[in-house]
């Protein structure tokens, strides 16, 4: 990165950050602060609602899927257009009718204080872990590639994304939210852009590379429970993750909830319904496009390149050496046979086509051999290295191949991405600290005031716990996978206690609540055991629907055994 | 789409008339809105089944 990189980078993102702060400065009272001025836009909102869940990992880590794995993750966006519909229908006007600040207020009226705070608890739990690592995420990443110091960069994009959330609440997290969406699909656009221009090949020839190495294989009607990303785990697991998230999840629905109608929050998340999709596939054809990109230019064998030359330093034997001259002679082999196999096709010479694109293919298996040996060697030499160096591409691409400036554009996108996602859980888990807990166990009768102040504390004070996980993680398998199966593990039972509290009137809250509790103990035990009893280790998708059935079930049991009944969420008061 | 002076209310509470339009030129009710974005939803995946198909 050059001094214009710097000026780009630092400019967007704490002018963003100050102008929010600006624009939400002076709150009146606990709603302003927490549900904003309710002047925002349906616009507003689906794109404060989209930045929400798009957080650094989606930009860094996604592209990064695609070049491994292709487009097949798309799929597990498919439940979410129905989630999003059933959330606008069902639940958005009740939320709205109670007035409530937060979803598990909702659980108190319709059952009980225990239910309440249980869904509060569940929420700040599985939250608290997933804040901890949307802000390490990109600092890992961002700071090898950079060579800055991970513990300055957590903490100094920490601490600028707490004081605007901290000093703006609600308002300025949506503010900020709109220009930092802003920056990123300038970035993403501009670097798609770029990287197409960049293509020896045409875009037809690029696909035809793509499809060839298996990249383009989107929809995978397969049965197979041990396949991660089928149409039946996304419509299915998709559907009750996302009906969780976007229904029972206090980060999003504090979002739509700054709505000044139910007209435009629920415009806000049917703009969401639409264009969810195509973004996520927009996003990981980058990622394939990386990878046709590589069949071209010679790809580092490793992609975190920091990791990999420290390790050869070390590499007395020059084993890492030998592999990398093995990994360099593959590539040429697989550069000239997909050469071939082009100019046959553009030739109309199906035959030869063929056996040019089963040299490619055979080539791609033997670099991917040599670069799985690469990886056991790396990872003997320093156990603490993650052998999956996908959240690394899209980043040395764009260090390596953008010009200077839009390298500054797509690091600030990256940050962007990072502070948005990261305010808007912060805001949630003050408000849910301050209203679930301070204000109904605590101070019950208190001045607006002291809750707004309480709030920013709360605020700070989880801003603080995130660092903290942040700065002591350790890097997982993927990221993007690592937060959904985070949430994966909570979201089931949390949404079982939504929909029994909307559609089964009979079960009352103690029933729910030990319901609750078995189910989420279950939970815990199949993802525990899943590598003692190989039965068990299916997709982590899988566990929104067990999560969920098995806490309906347990709660109609229970119900049915303890008898009496609670109330239905029609016949609650409107404030 | 929705200029500030059409805005209903400035606080959640009962859904008033003006929530149950949509506010969208040809989307009048809350039903069309979401037959919509079903359609929308079912042309993607179409789109990739077809993507899929054609490269596989």
């Amino acid at each position: 990165m050059n001094t214009l990189d710097f000026v780009v980078l630092l400019g967007s993102l704490l002018g963003i950050a100050a102008y929010g702060m600006w624009c939400a400065r002076g709150h009146r009272n606990l709603s302003h602060y927490l549900r904003g001025d309710k002047t925002e836009g349906w616009l507003t909102i689906g794109i404060s609602v989209a930045a929400t869940q798009a957080s650094a990992i989606t930009f860094i880590s996604t592209p990064g899927q695609g070049y491994e794995s292709g487009l097949d993750f798309v799929q597990n966006y498919f439940g979410m257009p129905l989630a999003l519909m059933l959330v606008a229908a069902v639940f958005l006007p009740i939320f709205r009718r109670l007035n409530v600040y937060t979803a598990y207020e909702f659980l108190g009226h319709r059952f009980d204080a225990k239910t309440r705070l249980l869904g509060a608890a569940l929420f700040l739990l599985s939250r608290g872990l997933a804040a901890g690592i949307t802000i390490y995420a990109p600092a890992i990443i961002l700071s090898t590639v950079l060579g800055w110091r991970l513990d300055l960069t957590i903490i100094l994009s920490g601490l600028l994304v707490i004081a605007y959330t901290v000093a703006g609440g609600s308002k300025a997290v949506s503010l900020t939210q709109k220009y930092q969406m802003a920056i990123i699909f300038g970035g993403m656009v501009t670097a798609f852009i770029v990287l197409l221009l960049k293509l020896p090949a045409g875009l037809g020839d690029a696909f035809t590379v793509a499809g060839g190495f298996k990249k383009l294989e989107a929809v995978s009607f397969s049965f197979d429970p041990h396949r991660r990303y089928t149409f039946w785990t996304g419509l299915l697991g998709g559907l009750f993750l996302s009906l969780s998230y976007f229904g029972t999840d206090q980060s999003q629905v504090q979002r739509y909830l700054t709505g000044p109608s139910l007209r435009e929050s629920r415009l806000g998340l049917m703009f969401n319904a639409v264009f969810k999709i195509p973004m996520q596939f927009f996003i990981l054809l980058l990622g394939v496009m990386v990878f046709v990109f590589y069949q071209f230019e010679p790809p580092p064998i490793f992609f975190n390149q920091a990791a990999w030359h420290e390790a050869v330093q070390h590499d007395a034997a020059g084993k890492l050496t030998a592999l990398e001259r093995e990994f360099s002679a593959t590539y040429t082999q697989k550069e000239q046979s997909i050469h071939r196999w082009l100019e046959a096709k553009h030739a109309g010479d199906a035959a030869a086509a063929a056996s040019a694109r089963e040299q490619a293919q055979s080539a791609l298996e033997r670099s991917q051999v040599v670069r799985a040996e690469a990886r056991t060697v790396l990872q003997a030499d320093d156990p603490g290295v993650s052998s999956n160096d996908a959240d690394y591409v899209f980043v040395t691409y764009v260090l390596s191949h953008l010009p200077h400036g839009l390298i500054g554009l797509l690091i600030a996108a990256f940050f962007a991405a990072a502070l948005q996602s990261k305010s808007a859980e912060l805001n949630a888990l003050g408000s849910t600290t301050t209203v679930d807990f301070y204000r109904h166990l605590l101070k019950r009768e208190a001045s607006d005031a002291h809750y707004v102040t309480a709030s920013k504390w709360f605020t700070f004070l989880w801003g603080l716990v995130a660092l903290a996980f942040a700065l002591f993680a350790n890097l997982v398998e993927n990221l993007i996978q690592a937060v959904n199966i985070v949430g994966s593990i909570f979201y089931g039972v949390v949404l079982a206690l939504f929909l029994v509290a909307f559609f089964l009137k009979r079960v009352g809250g103690t029933a729910i609540f030990w319901a609750a509790v078995a189910a989420q103990t279950l939970i815990f035990g199949l993802y525990l055991l899943r590598h003692q009893f190989p039965a068990l280790d299916f997709s982590y998708l899988w566990y929104n629907l067990i999560g969920c059935a098995a806490c309906v079930l347990f709660s109609l049991i229970l119900q049915w055994t303890i008898g009496a009944g609670g109330k239905s969420a029609a016949s609650l008061p409107v404030p | 789409m929705n200029p500030p002076d059409e805005r209903p209310t400035h606080g959640n509470g009962p859904a008033t008339a003006d929530d149950d339009r949509t506010g969208l030129p040809g989307l009048r009710t809350w039903r069309g809105v979401y037959v919509f974005v079903l359609g929308c939803f079912l042309l993607w995946v179409m789109l990739l089944i077809a993507l899929t198909a054609f490269y596989s």
